[in-house]
C-alpha cells in the first residue's frame, strides 16, 4: 500500500505545480478561451449554488458551512480560502443530468408525424468538483453509459466536459465520504485537481493534471513546479478533512438493509419523514426521472420531457390499480435500500458517496448514518 | 442567463449512432433508445368491452420483420398524450405482423383505443426478458393466466403449438371476470378442441349460458395432468393471483427455479434509466418481465416493495 502510494504521489509530482491564488483566475480565462462553460460555487439566497462564473473574485472567498441535520449556515472563516465550504445542496448532476430536459420534438404531417432528436450538450469545465462528486459522476456513467443502453445526451455532456477536482481540506458536519471510501481525495477522473494551501507562504494552490488536456493546460499556467514540502503540505490538509468527517456510515450496511426489509423500524422513519423528496433531489447519484408529453394547443407539434423525479412520491409505482409503495414506510425503505444495497446488485457499487446532502436537506434532519445504525439494532 | 445552444438532430445523424446490439433490431430501429419510430395502425379488432388488438406495420413504408421473444413488450406512443409499456401478443414465427392487445384502462390506452386503421402510433422495442420457450422444450408446459394476462402468452403458446413435437404434455389454464371477458375466446375453443393440449378456462362470476368452471385459475391445477418434476409453468396476472398459483404448484412438486412469472410495475424508459420498475434490486424492464420464480421469491413476499 505504501509503496503504491509512493508511486501515485511521484507521477503526480511529475505534473504538479503552485500558483498563486491569483492563478485561480488565469485558469477560468484560460478555459473560457478555450471555449468551455465554467461553473463554480457561487453565494445565492445564503446558500452556496453552483453556477456560472466568469471571475475567481465571483467565488465564495473566505465563507465556510456549519452544516447538521436539517440546518445549514454559512458564515466567515478566520482564513480567507475560496473552497473551505464543503457544498451546497446542489451537485453536478444538475448540468450533466438536467433536472428537467427535453427528449424529442415531434410534429404532425399528412399520414403520421415525424420524431427529431433534441440534444443540448454546452461544453462545461467544472471548477471544484470534489471527490464524493466525482465518485458521484462515476456511478451515473454507470447508469446512463456503461449499460445495454446509452442516454446520449448525458455522454455527449459528460465527455465534453472538463473537471477541475478539488481536495477538500475541511469536512462538514454531515460528511461521511471517508467511510463510503469516496473521498475526501480525489483518486481519478479529473483533468485538473486542485489544493488550497493557506499558511505562512501565503495563500495559493497546488494543481495536479489527471489527463493529457489537463496537462496542456497546467503548462499554460503562471506557476512553479511543486517541491515535496509543497506536496507534504496539500497531503496534511487532506489528511485533516479525513479525520474531521461528521459522521460515518457503518461498514456492513449493504447486509444491514438486506436483511431487515420487514423491520418495524421503517415504521419508526415514517413518522418522521415527509416524503418531500428533498433526499433524492439533493443526492448527487439519485437517477430516478419521469417522462412527460405535450402538445400545442393546434395539436400539431408534440414533445417528450425527461424530469427528476423521487421514489417518495405515490405516482412513482402506480400502476393500474393503484401505487405499489402505497406507505410512507415503504417509500423511505426503497430509497434507503436501494442507495446502499440493491445498487450494489444493480451497478456494482454502493449509491451512497457519503456527501450528506440527505442529512443537511432533510427538513426534519433524518440522518442515513443513523437510521442504518437503528435497523441493525432491530429497533 | 444560461446560454444554451440546442443542437438539432436527425435520428439518423452519424455521429449520434448508438449502436443498436440487439440481434433481431428491427430494420428502422433508432439510434437513440429513447426516440419511438412511427409505425401505421393496419387493423384493429375489438376483442372485448375494454380490449382491443391492434396489428401495425413501419410507418416509413419499408415493411420489415419486426422480430421479438415472446413475453418482450414494447413502448407504445400516442401522439401527444403519452407512453405505456405492452406486450406483444402476435405469433413470434410471423414477425412481420407487429401485434398488441390493449386493456382500455388510462389516458394513453384510451388515445390508442380511439384510434381508427391508417393512424400512426409511436414504437420503442423490444425491451425485457422472454419466456424461455427453448430451456422448456422436453418439459410439460403449463401457461396459468387470468384476464389480459393472456396476451403476453399467446407468443408463447403459439411458438409451443409450432414446435409442439418437441414439449410434453401441454397445459393452458385461464381465469376471467366472467363469460364476457373471456379474451381470445375463439382461439382457446380452437386450442381446446386440440386432443395434444389441455385447456382449463374458469370464471369469478358465471352467467347463465356458462357451461365451464366458476372459480378461481388456481382451482383448476389439481385437475390438470402433469409431470410437475418435468415441467415448466409461465404465470402471468395480479400478484395476488400469481402468489396463489404458485403456492399451489410449489405444492404439486414443482421447483421455484421451473417456475416463470411475468412482473408488472410502472415504467417510463423501459431501458434501466428511469428508476421507476425497480423491484428490490431488478429492473423489471430489463431484468423482466419475465423472471424465474427463485430469483424472486424472497421480493414477492414483500409487501409493497
Amino acid at each position: 500500500m505504501g509503496k503504491e502510494g509512493d508511486r501515485v504521489q511521484a507521477a503526480a509530482a511529475s505534473v504538479a505545480v503552485i500558483a498563486a491564488s491569483e492563478g485561480l483566475d488565469a485558469l477560468l480565462k484560460l478555459l473560457q478561451r478555450g471555449g468551455y462553460r465554467t461553473i463554480g460555487p457561487k453565494v445565492r439566497d445564503g446558500a452556496v449554488v453552483l453556477e456560472d462564473v466568469s471571475r475567481a473574485d465571483e467565488l465564495p472567498l473566505g465563507l465556510i458551512d456549519d452544516q447538521q441535520p436539517g440546518a445549514y449556515r454559512l458564515s466567515q472563516a478566520k482564513t480567507p480560502a475560496y473552497f473551505d465550504f464543503t457544498h451546497g445542496s446542489q451537485s453536478w448532476k444538475r448540468y450533466l443530468f438536467p433536472p428537467k430536459e427535453k427528449l424529442w420534438s415531434a410534429q404532425k404531417t399528412n399520414k403520421g408525424f415525424e420524431v427529431q432528436h433534441d440534444v443540448d450538450a454546452p461544453k462545461y469545465a467544472f471548477i471544484g468538483v470534489r471527490a464524493c462528486e466525482l465518485n458521484a459522476i462515476a456511478i451515473q456513467d454507470k447508469v446512463f453509459i456503461e449499460g445495454d443502453h446509452v442516454n446520449t445526451s448525458y455522454r455527449e455532456r459528460r465527455e465534453k466536459a472538463l473537471i477541475v477536482a478539488l481536495n477538500c481540506r475541511r469536512a462538514g458536519g454531515t460528511c461521511f465520504c471517508a467511510s463510503m471510501n469516496a473521498g475526501p481525495k480525489v483518486e481519478r477522473g479529473y483533468d485538473l485537481a486542485l489544493t488550497e494551501l493557506t499558511g505562512k507562504n501565503g495563500h495559493s494552490f497546488l494543481i495536479e493534471a489527471g489527463s493529457e488536456q489537463g496537462e496542456k493546460i497546467l503548462a499554460k499556467l503562471d506557476a512553479r513546479p511543486a517541491t515535496p514540502a509543497d506536496l507534504k503540505a496539500a497531503a496534511k490538509a487532506v489528511d485533516q478533512a479525513a479525520q474531521s468527517m461528521g459522521r460515518e456510515m457503518p461498514k456492513s450496511a449493504r447486509k444491514i438493509l438486506s436483511k431487515n426489509l420487514e423491520s418495524a423500524h421503517w415504521q419508526d422513519v415514517a413518522k418522521r419523514c415527509l416524503d418531500c423528496a428533498n433526499c433524492t433531489l439533493v443526492c448527487p447519484t439519485c437517477f430516478c426521472n419521469t417522462t412527460t408529453d405535450s402538445t400545442s394547443l393546434d395539436g400539431q407539434n408534440a414533445e417528450r420531457w425527461r424530469q427528476w423525479d423521487s421514489c417518495f412520491t405515490l405516482d412513482f409505482s402506480y400502476i393500474h390499480g393503484g401505487a405499489i409503495r402505497r406507505e410512507g414506510s415503504q417509500r423511505y425503505r426503497q430509497w434507503i435500500t436501494h442507495k446502499l444495497a440493491s445498487w450494489h446488485e444493480q451497478f456494482g457499487v454502493s449509491g451512497c458517496v457519503g456527501c450528506g446532502r440527505c442529512i443537511t436537506w432533510c427538513p426534519v434532519g433524518i440522518d442515513i448514518t443513523a437510521e442504518v445504525r437503528a435497523l441493525a439494532k432491530g429497533k | 442567463m444560461t446560454s444554451k445552444t440546442a443542437v438539432k438532430r436527425s435520428p439518423k445523424t452519424a455521429d449520434d449512432a448508438q449502436p443498436d446490439t440487439r440481434p433481431d433490431a428491427p430494420r428502422d430501429a433508432p439510434l437513440d433508445a429513447m426516440m419511438p419510430v412511427p409505425f401505421r395502425i393496419v387493423k384493429r379488432t375489438q376483442e372485448l368491452a375494454d380490449t382491443f388488438t391492434i396489428e401495425l406495420t413501419p410507418a416509413s413504408g419499408r415493411g420489415g420483420a419486426f422480430a421479438f421473444r415472446p413475453g418482450q413488450f414494447n413502448m407504445l406512443y400516442a401522439f401527444g398524450v403519452g407512453e405505456v409499456p405492452i406486450s406483444i401478443s402476435g405469433d413470434p414465427a410471423n414477425p412481420k405482423k407487429l401485434i398488441h392487445t390493449i386493456r382500455n384502462v388510462g389516458a394513453v390506452t384510451q388515445a390508442i383505443s380511439n384510434m381508427k386503421v391508417g393512424d400512426e402510433i409511436g414504437v420503442r422495442g423490444p425491451f425485457g426478458s422472454a419466456w424461455p420457450v427453448e430451456k422448456a422444450e422436453g418439459s410439460d408446459v403449463l401457461i396459468i393466466t387470468g384476464g389480459i394476462g393472456l396476451a403476453p402468452l399467446r407468443p408463447a403458446i403459439d411458438h409451443v403449438l409450432a414446435n409442439r413435437g418437441k414439449y410434453g404434455r401441454f397445459v393452458i389454464l385461464y381465469g376471467a371476470r366472467s363469460p364476457a371477458d373471456v379474451l381470445f375466446m375463439e382461439q382457446l375453443t380452437a386450442w381446446r378442441g386440440r386432443l395434444d393440449t389441455y385447456v382449463d378456462v374458469t370464471v369469478d362470476h358465471a352467467t347463465r349460458d356458462w357451461a365451464g368452471n366458476v372459480g378461481v385459475v388456481t382451482r383448476l391445477i389439481e385437475r390438470a395432468n402433469f409431470d410437475a418434476y418435468h415441467a415448466k409453468a409461465f404465470i402471468c396476472g395480479p400478484e395476488l393471483m400469481m402468489r396463489f398459483t404458485i403456492k399451489e404448484l410449489s405444492s404439486r412438486g414443482l421447483k421455484d427455479e421451473d417456475i416463470y412469472v411475468s412482473m408488472e410495475r410502472n415504467m417510463k424508459c423501459a431501458i434501466g434509466h428511469c428508476g421507476h420498475c425497480q423491484f428490490g434490486g431488478k429492473f423489471v424492464c430489463k431484468d423482466g418481465p419475465v423472471f424465474p420464480y427463485s430469483s424472486v421469491n424472497a421480493l414477492l413476499k414483500v409487501r409493497g416493495l
